[in-house]
């Protein structure tokens, strides 16, 4: 049963890039907030707090994404709370994003010079308040370039979510492949479609590292 | 929670698991070599006069690098047949994943490159060396001893990414797991055993690459004189 390829298997592909984006901006947001507690963590004064985020950074960076997902997936149908392919990647995703922007956060705040901590020691600021109004601001300068460049590693994270069975962009991709049987221009399709959603974030991120080393 | 774990089957068919790893070792490294080969041919081009080379080296290295690695792997292997050129799929894994390492350590050999000071390149030539043996005899070793970090950071992220190519049924750690999960049902334990032994493997890689920059290139690098 195979068919012609149509006009509206271009537009489904279109359309099922909108999942695509759903998914990265749930893992942006989700690995944000979940990234800076493990880069405040792995910069805190605290000794296990420490050692716990360098190992959460640790574990999810050298292990495979799939597997992480994978792992997600079985493990909350095995916790007796079978979970939708959506709610699997998406918190697969955040998990692995968070370890990857704690990294990168954590060099930036460590890229702070000493000197402004001590300096908003010497003036009493609160523990709180010389992170948040005095080296937060400070570290987001840094650490804007490499976390929109890790936006587009995240964007191409996504297409996982289609081994676990997800209709986002590359699902959508293997079943109009299925049902048309025209790999490489189905597939070519899609590349554009990833291609024309990361080129221009990859080009601003190497723009806002260059703005950034001329200062 | 009222599960009780089973890793019987795990460990039942552990000559499996262990297979895989090996697959999955051979597959890296392979993939590793043949994209160090395509990036050092990238270098080359790009050192080349002639300009479409430059626009074409430019344009592989920005078309992998914004694009899934899962859609490289469809496009080879589903996509090569339909174009006349049959592949098995440990052939299209192997290919797909040395294109994609191709195009990130192109960009490392070039920060590689861009790093040796000018003044070598000019001593090589006030020694009469011609433009090649200055790229083979000065420039190449140094580059990739100041390159080798980057290089085995991104050994072992392909090594990790090479799971992905079990969505083509390749021979390898995580094709491995999947067939032993569909015969026991047994998902999470399978994959949490995989888990542990990608973690395994990437841990030592890590630690291996260390002592190689510490003993290897550290004491064959000039000291550099702080400029």
């Amino acid at each position: 049963m195979i068919r012609a390829f149509e006009w509206r298997d271009a537009l489904f592909l279109l359309l099922a890039l909108r999942w695509t984006i759903l998914l990265s901006v749930i893992g942006m947001a989700g690995g944000g907030v979940l990234g800076l507690a493990i880069a405040l963590g792995r910069t805190s004064a605290r000794g296990w707090l420490r050692v716990l985020a360098a190992l959460y950074i640790r574990v999810f960076q050298s292990t495979p994404l799939l597997m992480q997902l994978f792992l997600v997936y079985f493990g909350a149908g095995m916790l007796g709370m079978p979970v939708e392919p959506l709610t699997a990647a998406a918190l697969g995703l955040t998990l692995n994003a968070a370890a990857f922007l704690g990294e990168i956060w954590r060099g930036s705040i460590e890229s702070v010079p000493r000197g402004q901590e001590e300096a908003a020691r010497a003036l009493a600021l609160k523990p709180w308040q010389r992170v948040a109004l005095v080296i937060l601001p400070q570290a987001v300068r840094i650490a804007i370039a490499p976390t929109v460049g890790f936006l587009v590693q995240l964007i191409k994270n996504t297409s996982l979510a289609a081994i676990i069975g997800f209709m986002e962009l590359t699902r959508t991709g293997q079943v109009i492949n299925n049902a048309t049987f025209r790999p490489f221009l189905v597939f070519s399709l899609v590349a554009l479609l990833y291609f024309a959603l990361c080129w221009p974030i990859s080009r601003y991120s190497r723009r806002l590292e260059i703005r950034l080393a001329r200062g | 929670m009222n599960y009780a774990f089973q890793f019987r089957d795990v460990w039942r068919s552990w000559d499996e698991l262990l297979w895989g790893v090996f697959h999955t070792l051979q597959l890296s490294a392979l993939a590793m070599l043949l994209g160090l080969a395509i990036a050092i041919l990238c270098a080359v081009a790009r050192m080349t006069t002639v300009k479409p080379l430059h626009w074409l080296v430019t344009a592989y290295v920005e078309v992998i690098r914004n694009t899934p690695l899962l859609i490289q792997v469809f496009l080879i292997f589903f996509g090569l047949p339909t174009l006349g050129l049959r592949l098995s799929s440990d052939q299209a894994a192997l290919i797909a994943l040395a294109v994609n390492a191709g195009a990130y350590t192109t960009e490392i050999v070039r920060a590689g490159l861009e790093s040796i000071p000018r003044g070598q390149i000019e001593a090589g030539q006030a020694l009469g060396l011609r433009r090649w043996q200055i790229f083979r005899k000065i420039e190449l070793f140094q580059a990739l001893a100041a390159t080798f970090p980057a290089m085995s950071s991104q050994f072992i992220l392909l090594l990790l990414a090479s799971s992905i190519v079990s969505a083509v049924g390749a021979t390898e750690l995580t094709g491995a797991a999947n067939d032993i999960q569909s015969r026991s049902f047994r998902s999470f334990e399978v994959y949490i055993v995989a888990t542990g032994l990608y973690f395994a493997m990437a841990l030592a890689f890590s630690a291996l690459f260390f002592l190689i920059e510490k003993y290897v290139f550290r004491a064959h690098l000039p000291s550099r004189r702080p400029s």
